[in-house]
C-alpha cells in the first residue's frame, strides 16, 4: 500500500461523512475486491483474484476459443465503476452509479475476427462465449501450451485520491461551490449547471501468446455550463476539464477557472458576430484546435481503413505531406491525459507514434490485425470502448510539435481570416478526406489585427490539402483540457489532442455572404 | 433469464429499495441479443454474437433522486448495490419536483400489435446471416470494376424489456431489428477515394430492401461522387435528400424538450401556438406505426403514448415534457419521449423537385456541424450535387451551409413524396429557397 496516498486520502475524507458512493458498491460485488490494496499497486495476483479467475481457467478459455482453429485469441476482463453527480437550478438534484463487469473473447484467423462477450462470470458462460467466438475459424490445429508472463506496465497516471474513494457528500459540496462562484460572478446568468463524473476501470488481458497485462484506469470529468440573458437575448456556453486524474486535481485554482471560464465564454458570445463566407486564412489557437489533426489526418491514419484501401492516406507512407516544420504525433504516454493508456486493450505496449515527421508521412496507427498485415510492430493503438467490443486502431493523444514561428508573427501575417479558439465537435470522411469542425468562438482578423469576436461557424476542408496549406507553426504547444470523446464503428473512447498556434493559408469558413 | 424470472427480479428490486427507504422506485430490466456478420474481400471479416443484460433503477427518496445501472444480476451483489443506491440518494439536495408519473398517465395504453417483434426471428440461422452479408458483397462487387474497397454487414437484434414503477405500472415488450448495408470506395483522378453506402433496416426480416437494390444504390451513389468540386459561396436553393434530412430536422425537436425549455437553452421558448415554419411543414409524432422504428405503446416513464401533432402547417402545437420538467414548469406532462416523427410529405418526387430547381444544391449528406441550441444558429458541412435549370450538373463537396433555425424553416417551399421509412424520422426530401452556402 502506498502510505502517502493513504494519508492524503484520510485527510481528504475526514471532513465529511464520506465513503457513501462507490466504495461500497465496489465491495458489493461478489468479486473479491482488492481490499487493503491500493488498486494502483495491485499485482497480477490481485487482479486474478478480483475477477475470480486463475491461470487454469484462462488456459481452458483459450483452448475452448481455439478449438476450431484460429491463429490467436485474447480474453479481456473488465470491471468498470462509474458515477456522476449533477447540479441544476442551484440544487444537486441528480446522481448516478453504474457497474459494468464482463469478459470479451476474441479469436483471430488471419484478418478475420470472431467475437463474443458475457456478463455472466460463471465458468460455463465464459466457455460458451469462447466457443461462440471460435466460429470464425475452420482449420483445426493443435494449440501448444504457453508460458504466461505478466507484463510490467508503466504508470502514466498515478493519482493520489481516486474519485471512487470520495464520498458523495463531498462531491455535492464541490458542485455547490462551483455553482455559487458562477452565480457570484455575473448577475446576468439565469441558469447554471454543474456536472461531475468519474470512472475506474480494472482490466486484465490474457493472450494465447502468453502475455498477461492488467491496468487500473481512472477518469475524471467536470463541467460547468450557464445561460445568460442580456436585453432579452440569451446565450449558453460551458467549460470543462477532464483527464485521468484523482480528486486532488480539483484544487481551488481549477474550481475558480471552471466558474470563471464558463461565465466568461458565455458573456463573450453576446458581442460575437458571424464570419464572412468562403475561403480565407485560418489561425488555429493553441490547444483544442488539435481537433484539426484528429479529423484531417488522425482518422485517415488508423490502419484498419488503410488495410482496406478506404483512406485517402492509403498510398502515402514515406511521402511528403506537409512543410518540413510539421511533425504530428499520436501518443499514449502523456501523463494523465484522457487518451493516455499504460497498455493498450490488446496487451501491447503503448508508445509515441509519429504520424508525420518533418513533413513526411511516417506511420499508421496499428492494432494487432493491421500490424500483422503490414508486417510491422503494433503501435499500441488497439483500443475498445469496453469488453463488449473487439479492439480496433484508435487515436490516443494527437498533437503537433512546436514549430519555428511565433503567435505574434502568425497573427500579423494574416490579411483577412479568422482565429478559431474553442470547438465543439468534428467529423471526417476518410475516403475523400473531407473533414469539418465546428468553432464555438473565435475572432476575425483584418490586416494583421483582431477586429471582432465571432461565433458558431463550421469549417470544412480536405485532409491532405489542408496539411499542405499549414504555412506557419508557432512554439506554444498546448494540450486540450476538456472531455473529448472519439466515436468510430459504434465505439466511443476518450482521447485528447493539442496543437501550437498554426496558420492554414486557405480553408472554407461557413459564414454569411455579403 | 426469461420473462417471469425478470419480472420477479424487478419486483424484488423494488422491495429491496423500499425496505432501504426509497419512497418510489422504477426498475427496467432488459436482455438484448446482438448478432452480426461483416464481409470484406469475399470472406467474413467479423462474426460477433453476444447477449447483454441490464438492470436500471431510478430511486426517489425523501424528494431526492438518483439513477443506477448494473449488469451484475447476482442477488447478493444487487442487494448491496440497491442499498448503497438509496443511501447515497439521501445526500443529494431536496427537489420536490422529483416524482414518478401520476398513475393516471399509465391508463389507456393502446391494445394493438405494433408489428415490431418478428415471429420469424428464431428461424434466422447463422448460415443465413453469413449468406446475406456474403451475397451482398458478391452482388456489389459484380456490379462495378471501379471498386477499390467494399464492405458489407448484416446484423440482427432481439430485445425484451420489463418496466416496473412502484406506483402501479408494469410493462413488458419484445422487439426485433434487422439491418444490412454495403459500402463502396472508388478512386478518382486526384487520388481521392469517394465512398458511399446503402442501408436497409426493418423490424421484420422480410421487410428488408432487396440486396440488389442496395448494391446498385451504393455503387451509383459512389460513382456520382467522382470529380467533386467546391462551388462559389452564395445563396442557392437547397434540396435535402430524404436520407440526409433528419440532421436538419432534429434540432427542431431538441428545442421543444422540457429540459431545454426549462433550462433556457432553446430557441423555441414561449413559441407554443406560434408560427415557427412555413405552412408546408407539418410534424406528427406517431407511436403506433406498424413496424415503425420507434413505435411503442408506453414511453420511457411508463406513460401511455398517443399520436400528437407537433407542428401543424408551421404552427408549434406541443412540447415534449416529461414528469420532472412538467412539475418544474407547472404544466401538464406531455411525455418526454420522441417516437416516430412523421414529416407530412408533399406530392412531387425527388426528380420533380430537382427539375423545378433553377440553381441549387441537392444535399445528399451533411458532414459535422452543430447548432447553437439557445439562438438557433447553425453551420454544417455538406456533400451534394449541383443543380442548374432542373438538371444535375456535377458533384460538390467541401461546402458549408449557415443559417438560423428560427429563419430557415420559413424558406421551406416544397416537400417530396419520397418518405424515408427506415428511421424514426420519417421524412421526405425537403426543398428550401435561398440558403447561405460557403465554398470558394
Amino acid at each position: 500500500m502506498n502510505e502517502i496516498s493513504r494519508r492524503k486520502f484520510i485527510k481528504f475524507g475526514a471532513g465529511g461523512l464520506a465513503l457513501l458512493s462507490i466504495p461500497y458498491i465496489f465491495k458489493a460485488n461478489p468479486l473479491l475486491a482488492m481490499t487493503g490494496v491500493d488498486s494502483q499497486d495491485a499485482g497480477l495476483h490481485d487482479y486474478l483474484q478480483h475477477f475470480e479467475i486463475d491461470e487454469r481457467l484462462i488456459r481452458d478459455l483459450i483452448s475452448a476459443a481455439l478449438e476450431k482453429g484460429g491463429d490467436y485469441c485474447d480474453l479481456f476482463f473488465e470491471h468498470t465503476l462509474s458515477s456522476s453527480v449533477g447540479l441544476e437550478d442551484d440544487i444537486v438534484n441528480r446522481a448516478s452509479t453504474g457497474v459494468a463487469l464482463g469478459v470479451g473473447i476474441r479469436v483471430l484467423e488471419g484478418d478475420q475476427t470472431g467475437y463474443s462477450f458475457t456478463e455472466d462470470m460463471s465458468r460455463e458462460a465464459m466457455i460458451l462465449a469462447a466457443k461462440t467466438a471460435s466460429n470464425i475459424a475452420h482449420d483445426v490445429r493443435e494449440v501448444g501450451p504457453v508460458e504466461y508472463k505478466a507484463y510490467n506496465r508503466p504508470s502514466f497516471y498515478r493519482i493520489e485520491t481516486p474519485a471512487e474513494n470520495v464520498g458523495i457528500d463531498q462531491k455535492v459540496e464541490l458542485l455547490k461551490t462551483v455553482n455559487s462562484k458562477v452565480r457570484g460572478l455575473d448577475s446576468r446568468i439565469i441558469k447554471s449547471q454543474v456536472f461531475m463524473s468519474s470512472s475506474a476501470t480494472y482490466m486484465l488481458v490474457a493472450t494465447s501468446e502468453g502475455r498477461i497485462a492488467y491496468d487500473y484506469q481512472p477518469m475524471l470529468y467536470i463541467y460547468s455550463g450557464c445561460t445568460a440573458e442580456i436585453n432579452g437575448r440569451k446565450e449558453q456556453n460551458k467549460f470543462d476539464l477532464a483527464g485521468r486524474y484523482g480528486m486532488e486535481f480539483l484544487d481551488d485554482n481549477k474550481i475558480d477557472r471552471l466558474a470563471s471560464e464558463s461565465v466568461k465564454s458565455t458573456i463573450a458570445l453576446f458581442e460575437a458576430g458571424k464570419p464572412p463566407a468562403g475561403e480565407m486564412e485560418l489561425i488555429l489557437a493553441a490547444g483544442s484546435s488539435g481537433i484539426l489533426l484528429h479529423e484531417a489526418i488522425g482518422h485517415g491514419m488508423e490502419a484498419d481503413c488503410n488495410r482496406k484501401n478506404e483512406s485517402i492516406f492509403s498510398d502515402k507512407i514515406g511521402k511528403p505531406v506537409a512543410e518540413k516544420f510539421v511533425t504530428i504525433v499520436d501518443n499514449g504516454t502523456n501523463p494523465n491525459l484522457r487518451g493516455t493508456i499504460n497498455v493498450d486493450d490488446e496487451a501491447n505496449d503503448t508508445q509515441e507514434t509519429y504520424l508525420v515527421r518533418n513533413g513526411i508521412l511516417e506511420s499508421y496507427l496499428h492494432d494487432r490485425i493491421s500490424s500483422q498485415y503490414y508486417g510491422v510492430k503494433p503501435t499500441g493503438s488497439g483500443r475498445r470502448q469496453s469488453f463488449r467490443f473487439a479492439p480496433i486502431p484508435r487515436m490516443r493523444n494527437t498533437y503537433m510539435l512546436n514549430g519555428p514561428h511565433s503567435k505574434e508573427e502568425i497573427v500579423k501575417s494574416v490579411k483577412k481570416g479568422v482565429i478559431a479558439e474553442t470547438f465543439t465537435n468534428g467529423e471526417v470522411r476518410i475516403g475523400p478526406g473531407d473533414f469539418t469542425f465546428y468553432v464555438k468562438s473565435g475572432y476575425l482578423i483584418e490586416d494583421g489585427k483582431i477586429t471582432m469576436p465571432i461565433k458558431d461557424f463550421n469549417i470544412i476542408g480536405n485532409g491532405p490539402d489542408v496539411l499542405k496549406k499549414i504555412t506557419m507553426v508557432a512554439d506554444d504547444l498546448e494540450m486540450a483540457e476538456g472531455g473529448w470523446n472519439c466515436g468510430k464503428g459504434g465505439q466511443s473512447v476518450p482521447v485528447s489532442m493539442g496543437q501550437p498556434t498554426v496558420k492554414v493559408s486557405s480553408i472554407t469558413v461557413g459564414g454569411v455572404n455579403s | 433469464m426469461n420473462k417471469n424470472e425478470s419480472l420477479e427480479l424487478a419486483h424484488w428490486a423494488v422491495k429491496v429499495a423500499q425496505r432501504n427507504g426509497a419512497d418510489q422506485v422504477a426498475v427496467d430490466i432488459s436482455k438484448s441479443r446482438d448478432i452480426s456478420v461483416s464481409f470484406h474481400e469475399r470472406k467474413p471479416e467479423t462474426l460477433t454474437e453476444s447477449t447483454r443484460n441490464g438492470l436500471s433503477l431510478r430511486i426517489f427518496a425523501a424528494n431526492r433522486y438518483s439513477s443506477h445501472s448494473t449488469c451484475n444480476f447476482k442477488k447478493d451483489a444487487l442487494e448491496k448495490f440497491i442499498a448503497e443506491a438509496v443511501a447515497m440518494t439521501r445526500y443529494l439536495g431536496e427537489d420536490k419536483f422529483r416524482t414518478l408519473p401520476d398513475p393516471k398517465y399509465y391508463q389507456g395504453i393502446k391494445d394493438v400489435d405494433l408489428k415490431i417483434n418478428d415471429p420469424d426471428y428464431e428461424k434466422v440461422t447463422s448460415q443465413k446471416r453469413v449468406e446475406l452479408a456474403g451475397r451482398l458483397e458478391e452482388l456489389t462487387l459484380s456490379l462495378s470494376d471501379q471498386i477499390v474497397s467494399c464492405s458489407t454487414e448484416y446484423g440482427d437484434n432481439k430485445t425484451f424489456q420489463i418496466k416496473l414503477n412502484s406506483n402501479g405500472f408494469e410493462g413488458y415488450h419484445e422487439e426485433t431489428d434487422f439491418y444490412y448495408y454495403t459500402s463502396t470506395t472508388f478512386i478518382d483522378e486526384k487520388g481521392g477515394r469517394p465512398s458511399d453506402y446503402d442501408y436497409s433496416e426493418a423490424k421484420y426480416i422480410k421487410d428488408l430492401a432487396p440486396l440488389e437494390q442496395l448494391a446498385q444504390n451504393a455503387i451509383e451513389r459512389t460513382r456520382r461522387r467522382i470529380g467533386q468540386v467546391k462551388m462559389a459561396s452564395g445563396r442557392y436553393d437547397m434540396i435535402v435528400e430524404n436520407r440526409a434530412a433528419s440532421r436538419i430536422l432534429s434540432p427542431l425537436v431538441s428545442a421543444i424538450q422540457g429540459r431545454a425549455l426549462q433550462q433556457k437553452n432553446s430557441f423555441l421558448i414561449d413559441k407554443l401556438g406560434q408560427k415557427i415554419a412555413s405552412d408546408k411543414l407539418t410534424l406528427i409524432d406517431d407511436p403506433f406505426i406498424p413496424g415503425g422504428m420507434a413505435s411503442s405503446l408506453y414511453d420511457d416513464e411508463g406513460m401511455a403514448t398517443g399520436r400528437r401533432v407537433i407542428i401543424d402547417k408551421g404552427v408549434l402545437q406541443t412540447y415534449y415534457i416529461d414528469t420532472y420538467y412538467a412539475n418544474k414548469m407547472g404544466v401538464v406532462p406531455t411525455g418526454g419521449s420522441r417516437t416516430n416523427v412523421i414529416v407530412e410529405p408533399g406530392k412531387k418526387s425527388l426528380e420533380e423537385l430537382v427539375a423545378q430547381c433553377k440553381k441549387g444544391i441537392l444535399v445528399t449528406s451533411f458532414v459535422g456541424g452543430n447548432v447553437n441550441d439557445t439562438t438557433g444558429d447553425f453551420s454544417t458541412g455538406i456533400i451534394g450535387m449541383y443543380v442548374e435549370n432542373g438538371k444535375i450538373i456535377k458533384p460538390v463537396n467541401e461546402m458549408n451551409i449557415t443559417g438560423n433555425h428560427t429563419e430557415i424553416w420559413n424558406r421551406l417551399v416544397e416537400l417530396g413524396n419520397d418518405v424515408y421509412t427506415i428511421s424514426a424520422w420519417r421524412r421526405p426530401s425537403l426543398y428550401f429557397e435561398g440558403i447561405e452556402f460557403s465554398g470558394l
